[in-house]
């Protein structure tokens, strides 16, 4: 039989503002534990939550950027259970009228195939705090600081079908609530995470199979991952006779393992209500307006805009404007530099392999935008060769020089293009090299293409590859061909 | 100069004529002579009230005093008050110090004013007689086998018994009104959200609402300018403007229109206290008052709505108290699940505990719809019927309660007997009203209050018709004779 995959997300997204969604206390990530907790965070009797209006507006950035309904009256709500990292036992979140309504995000698949995936709505809830289970012999630690931290959960439709949507889906999020700024999309350090909704039905069968839902994926990797693991589980399970639980998973990304956490039997009733200590969230046409203004260009919009503005292609565009940070330095080499295909090339190349290889973020590349256009400067008014800029690009990389003209200076890398100098060095070349030109010239011309290879080959060694590869090219022609 | 009222007080001590430093000390005498027949106070601060004491005289010397400073308070020991225990009359909370002081007191405190004690009340707030109190239950001053009424019955009881100048008390059902109406004293439940309730502990977030409970109207028109007004940590605080309640007292009551709702006058209501009643709706007439029957149509509704909302808020408010970290925690417990079960199965007392189960139900899946969404409906019916009545009327006045204080033991065994006992007063918070009691003289030989109810932030209207009232009888000038 074969099998069709359906899968739908549910993803936290810890909103980037200083202070708490409900406290005053500091949102900033690795502090000491039980250190950024007031007496709000804490649960102490008496307090009282006030919202954060940073908060507000960074939701409802984010339903600006997916074009989703915002809904103008929305509610906090309280979510009934007991467990030591939520203090108050019961977390401030929505349910019946969230913040974002239904919207839509457009991805581009590998096959450079695009789709939409709906997104149902987005909520606006607190965070909780942490349980440490080890090194407390026997007892847990609770850290609070987390506790309160503002998130939004967003929750697809189940429209992804495969492993590689749900992948490209989840980076194109990324892409949006980064570029929004709404986010800082640390992912390590738990700024965003993943519930995979994953079940399997026969290819053609219209009804949803079971589901079952991993929990708090921290990164893309992990995510592809699990999902595989569970739809080979799944479909083992059912084809042996068995039948889908539906129940809560988690997928432990350094063993690779999968096990279950709870079934749906054993699931809380949450008891939720309207939230008695606020009042409903009631949204201004003047303040979307005033966000509206705000906004950034969105992915979509840069993707667009780099193929008309630049004369990129739909692939290229794609991953250069994927992420704020990259978008932002292929403009700026484009713009400096003069010229955009030769800026796409390299930053595709050069500047993601170098950094891929070294695990650095493109924010801390030691080659700057600038620098990078100062090279390709170079390489435009023939001071080097393709081939030298990439000595001159690892040469920077090193940090061996400020920019480009200090590294050609110093290694002497300046290319040579006085005619005279390249005549005698190609004059050597074909006397050292008599029995291949007469080959050549006794070749009929539709062969000689080829072989004159070798002889530029021979004349760039000679000039350690400063020549310039057209004119050698040119005068190697004129002398073989008289 | 004990049993003069706080604003005879306030005025001795601006002409010098006693120190707040005596005063305070005369109520430490008192009560350490005469409590011990009340119970009234869980915590006496003895040390803490001369220091202030004499902080206020020095502020008094300094010229910058205030009508409140110097003037000895006792506060409901629901307000969290920084560095001395606060109980909420709870064994779970019997060893707890905020880290923090609530609005309310800490308007006091920079008033100037000297806080005497905590007082004892219904544990969290959660009662119509004190007898649900961990600390023991209150006496009332007028006939020690009586209950002082609850949930405020300590502040009742040190007012009637002149152990304070004047309480704060809070009241969610009545727990202001009633229990000054047994203890023939005056006491007033301000607009919800005219007070903040920032570091009050929470019984049920939307209906809570703190006032003062004093010997005049007068008197409750100065603790009311300082406990009035907007608090940025209070979401559900109105941003509304505060008047000065002691400005108008004095106003003509011309051509005020009474209301007088014929269900306060139906089946179940003694006849002593129904003629105290109309006694001093009488004396309104005389005043130039205009009497006018009007209708509340769901005032038996109001039971039901409020014993599905109360305890639905408090099963969800009262979930913060787990010993996790703070409270109660049981002896050596074997897992969280047993730590959880039994701190507060020896933390809470048995009406608390009824009151979370019945909320709990209340909120479960499939009951929400047929409990707690219907009683939000009838709410407001409630509100709308008072809404049509206050179109026909400036003030409506009935009794607080459908007899006078009851003894002590009599009702505690029947919850329901005791709910309904209720039915004048909850309405009021059901609909976000002002309300006030006032003393109207005895009743089968104990003390009834009028009941005045107001329009939203009508406060001024209230406290000067109770004021006129008070410069023509004398009912609040008597004083148990203990």
């Amino acid at each position: 039989m074969t099998w069709e995959t359906v899968i739908g997300l549910e993803i936290h997204v810890q909103l980037a503002t200083k202070t708490k969604i409900f406290s005053g206390a500091s949102t900033a990530f690795g502090a000491e534990p039980n250190t950024q907790a007031c007496a709000v965070d804490l649960g102490l009797p008496g307090v009282l939550p006030v919202v954060n209006e940073e908060a507000i507006n960074k939701a409802i950035m984010f339903g600006l950027g997916i074009d989703a309904e915002i809904n103008k009256v929305n509610v906090f709500e309280r979510k009934n259970y007991f467990y030591p990292d939520l203090p108050k036992g019961y977390q401030t979140t929505q349910l019946e009228k969230p913040i974002v309504g239904a919207g839509n995000v457009e991805i581009t698949l590998k096959d450079g195939s695009s789709k939409t995936v709906r997104i149902h709505h987005a909520h606006l809830e607190e965070d909780a705090g942490k349980s440490l289970h080890e090194d407390y012999h026997g007892m847990s630690g609770i850290d609070l600081n987390r506790a309160g931290t503002p998130l939004i959960e967003i929750v697809t439709e189940p429209d992804m079908r495969n492993a590689e949507e749900a992948v490209v889906f989840a980076k194109k999020l990324h892409s949006i609530v980064t570029t929004l700024g709404i986010c800082d999309g640390e992912m390590s350090q738990g700024s965003m995470r993943f519930d995979v909704n994953v079940s399997v039905r026969p290819k053609g069968q219209e009804a949803l199979g079971i589901r079952t839902e991993t929990k708090n994926l921290n990164s893309f990797k992990f995510m592809e991952a699990a999902i595989l693991k569970e739809v080979e589980r799944q479909i083992d399970v059912i084809e042996d006779g068995g039948k889908i639980i539906q129940e809560t998973r988690l997928y432990n990304g350094d063993t690779g393992e999968a096990r279950s956490m709870r079934s749906k039997e054993e699931a809380n009733d949450y008891r939720y209500f309207p939230c008695p200590d606020l009042l409903p969230i009631v949204i201004e046409d003047s303040r979307l307006k005033k966000l509206r203004a705000e906004m950034p260009e969105m992915p979509d919009a840069k993707k667009a805009r780099f193929v008309s503005e630049f004369g990129l292609n739909e692939v290229d565009a794609e991953i250069l404007s994927g992420d704020q940070a990259t978008a932002r330095f292929f403009e700026t080499t484009a713009k400096s530099s003069g010229d955009a295909k030769l800026a796409s090339n390299w930053v595709l190349g050069e500047v993601l392999k170098s950094l891929n290889a070294n695990g650095t973020a493109i924010s801390e590349s030691p080659v700057s935008a600038e620098m990078l256009a100062g090279l390709i400067a170079r390489i435009k008014d023939n001071t080097i060769s393709g081939k030298i800029a990439k000595q001159v690009f690892e040469a920077l990389w090193n940090g061996e020089g400020k920019d480009a003209d200090a590294v050609i200076e110093k290694k002497g890398l300046k290319q040579v293009t006085d005619t005279g100098a390249i005549e005698t060095m190609i004059d050597e070349v074909l006397a050292a090299n008599a029995q291949q030109v007469e080959n050549y010239r006794s070749a009929p011309p539709e062969k000689r293409g080829k072989m004159i290879g070798f002889f530029v080959g021979q004349a760039m060694k000679a000039s350690k590859g400063k020549a310039n590869p057209g004119m050698v090219n040119q005068i190697l022609k004129k002398k073989l061909d008289g | 100069m004990y049993d003069k009222s706080l604003s005879e007080q306030s005025r001795a001590l601006a002409d010098g004529k006693l120190s707040s430093v005596e005063l305070t000390q005369l109520y430490l005498d008192r009560i350490k002579q005469l409590d011990g027949n009340y119970n009234s106070y869980i915590t006496v601060t003895e040390e803490l009230a001369l220091e202030q004491a004499k902080a206020a005289d020095d502020r008094r010397a300094a010229g910058n005093a205030s009508a409140l400073t110097g003037i000895p308070l006792a506060h409901k020991d629901l307000f969290c008050t920084e560095g001395v225990k606060t109980t909420c009359g709870s064994k779970i909370l019997d060893n707890f110090v905020a880290p923090y002081e609530s609005t309310v007191t800490r308007n006091f405190k920079e008033a100037g004013s000297v806080m005497l004690g905590k007082t004892n009340m219904d544990e969290f707030a959660m009662g119509s007689s004190n007898e649900n109190s961990y600390y023991g239950v209150v006496k009332n001053p007028w006939d020690t086998q009586a209950i002082p009424g609850g949930s405020s019955g300590g502040s009742a009881a040190c007012v009637a018994a002149r152990l304070a100048a004047g309480a704060t008390g809070t009241d969610t059902g009545g727990s202001i009104r009633q229990p000054a109406s047994h203890c023939g004293i005056t006491g007033l439940k301000p607009t919800y959200g005219r007070v903040s309730r920032y570091g009050m502990i929470a019984y049920a977030s939307s209906l809570d609402q703190a006032g003062p409970m004093t010997q005049t109207a007068e008197d409750a028109a100065l603790m009311l300018n300082v406990m009035a007004g907007f608090d940025h940590r209070d979401s559900t605080c109105l941003d509304h403007e505060v008047p000065d309640y002691s400005a108008n007292l004095n106003d003509s009551l011309e051509g005020l229109t009474v209301g007088l709702p014929k269900e306060y006058f139906s089946t179940g209501l003694d006849s002593e206290v129904e003629q105290r009643v109309r006694d001093a709706v009488a004396e309104y007439e005389k005043l130039g008052a205009k009497i006018k029957e009007v209708s509340l149509p769901n005032l038996e509704l109001s039971i039901p709505s409020y014993y599905v909302i109360a305890p639905a808020e408090a099963s969800s408010n009262l979930s913060r108290f787990d010993g996790a970290r703070f409270g109660h925690r049981c002896e050596n417990p074997e897992d969280l699940m047993d730590m959880y079960k039994r701190s507060r199965s020896e933390g809470f007392g048995e009406e608390v505990k009824r009151r979370i189960l019945v909320g709990t139900y209340a909120l479960s899946a499939g009951y929400y719809d047929a409990y707690y969404k219907k009683a939000q409906k009838i709410r407001r019916l409630i509100r709308d019927d008072f809404m049509n009545a206050f179109e026909q009327c400036d003030i409506i006045m009935g009794p607080n309660a459908p007899t006078s204080a009851f003894n002590i033991g009599e009702k505690s065994d029947d919850p329901v007997a005791m709910y309904l006992s209720d039915i004048y007063t909850l309405s009021v918070n059901l609909a976000g009203l002002p309300g006030m009691s006032v003393p109207a003289g005895m009743a089968n030989g104990r003390p009834v209050g009028l009941q005045m109810i107001g329009r939203h932030f009508d406060e001024s209207r209230l406290l000067n018709a109770a004021h006129r009232f008070q410069q023509e009888t004398d009912f609040h000038l008597n004083r148990p004779t203990a």
